[in-house]
């Protein structure tokens, strides 16, 4: 059985027929194959599935792509065409807080929004707030530092 | 750092090498676009996924088959009635990254997790589905999955076919001696891999050709075990592994799943994909098994280590072989009259064990550094000043001498840094708040393995080149590092280097493990751009018409893609001697591997410092401060090898205090397979942490003076914190992890 599926993806009106049984992060990877939202759990926990469902970010893994219909879904691909995540790339980038790659999207999808609700969270803050997204490499440290740089650059930007 | 190092004629490593880059994949994977195996989709794909077993030992009496067949948009479903066999035994050992291919061959169940059927779908959820609706009935048989239950088994070997027992020395006329020694008894748990991504692989014939996207740490290895199992020729495969969203060894070593996958898009003739669920990874594809260990130091009235005995039991598969090598932890750290260690196993229904990020060594360390403490109390001393005191000059396994030891100015940077001459000697003295606070210590160290490794390097008309070889990145950053060294083999700037790498149609780079990935594949890369250069150097020398004409063969030097005379200065692009000698292109070839039988004993080393908090009321521990030095050869690229070292301390965290993986005695089974329950460190976990390197010349482990820094981490961290433990409570747990119900239900208060 499946269902019509209305959504916007990336700014992109989508009409497709999906299993009701299908999850978000299935059907952007395998029907949209939009695959920088990754796998890592498929419980919630690791945070590699992250994607903003109207402009909230969700674990695709936990949302079935149904529940989706009538909303608009930003993926790393999204976010990073469209420069909202600019910042944040460069600095993880040139701070070395990614190794294999593989929670980036997720993190930085966490990250973006943690400064949009929390525009200058301390060391600590972005800690917590990070602690749902697990990096088995680790980089931990070194994306602290990229957020806190990334917090730093755009006071500087919105002071000048 | 200007230390530049002459190691073939021409080419000097030290212009790109050294340079703290950023990565050259980091683009990709900050926009989404690096891809991994699993996002692979070719036209037709069939997905498969495994049913696997909920008991540990017995028999599959019954699946129901026609029920899992019936769901709609099944295509196919194997069973060990059914199932394509593999071309040789499943316990073929072609190399020695081979464990037993475990593929449906029998009813047998050997492991909780194993695989027991195989559903190919259309769509990857009717495929789940189905393999629920196999509803697997078994005649149990009673598991034995603990240290203390499972069958004890005559070995003579650990893992990678390392001697069980070593002894050197009189230990019993050095214990005579001794004027008091210390036991230390330490447990370590099993421990999974957990790489992020999970381990996954699309199969595709054409023909009799096969494509494989799979992650994996060792392409040309796993391409002669696909070709060997599959009774086909090597070069009729095609692994693609351009990132691994990490692997920590357990994506060194194929497992049957794989090879099912293959054999089942062969017998349909459509692409399968199969990704293994996080619940299905504990099992299958490796693990660090748990360990008893048990230390005695003798020591003489000056504090000095007469005599250590390292004794480990440890276990692996009812089917396979593969031990935790332990106790080799102790072979080489510290100095001793007389040294004895030995290794017994057990066979368990557990999978078989493996390689897991610094495999031995890690819980080896753990033990080790715990009864380094125990001994510098019973000495007396500061821990650092006991280290000191018997700090090793020559390995006293084999009274070589180090290729290099720059661990005393590890320890010097790290205490420095950390702070460490504060520390009161006494425990429980230091408070931070109501909390406890802790301070200790553990070294570092880790062996310089060197596989064996073949890259291309190819000059091109314009000037600019392209090096080759099937190296693995599995975050490591070996696109970026190996990049730096190709460049500085070839005598050019790096944006000149085009990288191939990452598929097994180009030159074997060996394996991505064993901390020797950089050192192997790199030393092929830099003689294979040496050797590019050498050709260019007999074309401009011997052409009358070059400004190098009669230079000499030693004359020359290649720096920024031209060859400079070393007399006069004057120097020719390397594509206007191309052009001259009417070439398109200039190909050379080099091989990575250690020459001779080694003379030298060859380790990376360090000094890890730890601060923890305890809660006196509740037992809980966090780490508030990480500090380590390291001295691992020549760094390649700083910024990545930084990453590197943090990785594997944060590792040593989870060691310490938070991963177990944990089976229900009764059935075998896990009763925390997946990320909640089997806890890893997140950020909140990961204190204030630093990682220093001391700068280190070594001229004898390879020529480019290259040791590793993907492993190190882990040891000495786990030892450290365990130390600190002590220091902030007065208790010691005999077992890592060290978790508040260690503490609080040792009886003592807190
Ligand atoms: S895959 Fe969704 S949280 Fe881990
Ligand atoms: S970079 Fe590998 S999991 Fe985070």
């Amino acid at each position: 059985m499946t269902l019509p599926l209305h959504l916007t993806v990336n700014g992109q009106s989508v009409a497709e027929h999906v299993e009701p049984r299908t999850s978000l992060a299935d059907f952007l990877r395998d029907r949209l194959r939009l695959t920088g939202t990754h796998l890592g759990c498929e419980m919630g926990v690791c945070g590699a599935c992250l994607v903003l469902l109207d402009g909230k970010p969700v674990h695709g893994c936990l949302v079935l792509a149904v529940q989706a219909a009538g909303s608009e879904v930003q993926t790393i691909e999204g976010l990073a065409e469209s420069g909202a995540l600019a910042d944040l790339q460069r600095a993880f980038h040139e701070r070395n807080a990614l190794q294999c790659g593989y929670c980036t999207p997720g993190m930085l999808i966490t990250a973006h929004s943690l400064l949009e609700t929390t525009p200058a969270p301390d060391r600590g803050e972005i800690r917590t707030a990070l602690s749902g997204n697990f990096c088995r490499c680790t980089g931990y440290e070194s994306i602290v530092d990229a957020i806190a740089v990334t917090i730093e650059r755009r006071a500087e930007g919105a002071g000048a | 750092m200007a230390d530049v190092i002459n190691t073939q004629g021409h080419v000097r490593l030290g212009s790109n090498a050294g340079q703290g880059l950023t990565r050259r994949d980091g683009v990709l994977k900050v926009t989404g676009a690096a891809t991994y195996a699993a996002d692979n989709r070719p036209e037709g794909l069939l997905h498969a996924v495994t049913a696997t077993a909920t008991i540990a030992r017995g028999r599959v009496t019954h699946l129901d088959v026609a029920a899992a067949e019936a769901h709609p948009g099944v295509v196919k479903l194997y069973t060990p009635d059914n199932v394509p066999p593999l071309a040789v035994s499943p316990d073929e050992k072609i190399h020695p990254f081979v464990w037993r291919m475990e593929a449906l061959q029998s009813d047998r169940v050997r492991y909780a997790g194993q695989p027991i059927a195989l559903v190919l779908a259309e769509t990857l959820e009717a495929a789940t589905e189905a393999a629920r609706l196999l509803a697997p009935r078994y005649e149990a048989e009673t598991p034995h999955v603990t240290l203390d239950d499972a069958e004890p088994f005559e070995t003579t070997t650990t893992a990678f076919g390392r001697p069980a027992d070593h002894s050197s020395g009189d230990i019993g006329k050095a214990r005579a001696t001794a004027a008091r020694h210390v036991v230390a008894e330490v447990e370590t748990v099993a421990q999974y891999h957990n790489a992020m991504e999970p381990h996954a692989i699309v199969a595709r014939w054409t023909g009799d050709r096969l494509e494989i996207d799979t992650p994996n740490q060792a392409i040309g290895l796993a391409r002669q075990t696909f070709a060997a199992f599959l009774g086909i020729e090597p070069a009729q495969i095609l692994i693609r592994s351009p990132f691994l969203g990490g692997g920590f060894g357990s994506k060194a070593i194929l497992y049957g799943g794989q090879l099912l996958a293959v054999l089942a898009a062969r017998d349909t003739g459509r692409p399968v994909k199969l990704v293994l669920r996080r619940d299905q990874m504990y099992g299958p594809v490796g693990h660090r098994a748990p360990t008893r260990q048990r230390l005695r130091l003798d020591l003489d009235e000056d504090g000095r280590i007469a005599a250590l005995q390292h004794d480990t039991l440890t276990m692996t598969s009812s089917f396979d072989h593969f031990l935790e090598g332990a106790s080799n932890a102790s072979h080489s750290l510290y100095a001793t009259a007389a040294l004895q260690t030995t290794h017994r196993g057990l066979r368990a229904d557990i999978g078989t064990p493996g390689p897991m990020r610094a495999p031995g060594e890690a819980p080896g360390s753990a033990a080790l550094e715990v009864a380094m403490d125990l001994a510098a109390q019973a000495a007396g001393l500061d821990p650092l000043a006991f280290r000191l005191r018997n700090h090793a000059e020559t390995d006293p396994s084999n009274g070589m001498a180090f290729s290099s030891k720059a661990l005393r100015e590890c320890y010097a940077q790290a205490a420095d840094l950390f702070g460490w001459a504060d520390r009161p000697a006494e425990p429980r003295r230091m408070r931070q708040g109501q909390l406890l606070k802790g301070w200790g210590m553990g070294s570092a160290q880790f062996p310089c393995p060197m596989f064996t490794a073949a890259a291309h390097a190819t000059l091109r008309a314009d000037g600019s080149a392209v090096v080759e070889t099937s190296a693995a990145d599995m975050g490591q950053g070996a696109w970026t590092a190996l990049a730096q060294i190709a460049a500085d083999g070839l005598g050019l700037d790096i944006d000149r280097v085009e990288f191939r790498s990452g598929h097994s149609d180009l030159p074997d780079a060996g394996v991505a493990g064993g901390s020797g990935h950089t050192a192997t594949a790199g030393t092929a890369l830099f003689n294979a751009g040496a050797d590019v250069v050498r050709r260019l150097v007999d074309l401009a020398t011997g052409d009358p018409a070059s400004p190098l004409f009669g230079a000499g063969n030693s004359g020359v030097t290649a720096r920024g893609g031209r060859l400079h005379r070393n007399d006069d200065g004057r120097s020719e692009a390397y594509e206007d001697i191309l052009a001259r000698a009417g070439l398109d292109m200039l190909r050379g070839e080099g091989t990575g591997a250690r020459e001779g039988q080694p003379t030298r004993a060859m380790f990376s080393h360090g000094a890890v410092f730890a601060e923890v908090l305890v809660d006196p009321d509740l037992g809980q521990i966090r780490v508030s401060r990480l500090v380590g030095a390291f001295a691992a050869g020549r760094i390649i690229n700083p910024r990545l090898a930084r990453s590197q070292l943090l990785g594997g301390m944060v590792w040593g965290i989870g060691f310490a205090l938070q991963e177990e993986a944990l089976h229900d005695a009764r059935t075998g089974r896990f009763t925390n397979n997946d990320l909640a329950g089997y806890h890893i460190p997140v950020n909140a976990d990961a204190p204030m942490i630093e990682a220093l390197t001391v700068h280190e010349d070594d001229p004898f482990v390879n020529a480019l003076g290259i040791k590793g820094v993907g492993e190190i981490g882990v040891t000495g961290t786990v030892g450290a914190i365990g130390n600190a433990v002590w220091h902030a409570t007065g208790l010691r747990s005999q077992r890592f992890p060290i978790h508040p119900e260690s503490l609080i239900l040792s009886g003592e208060s807190l």
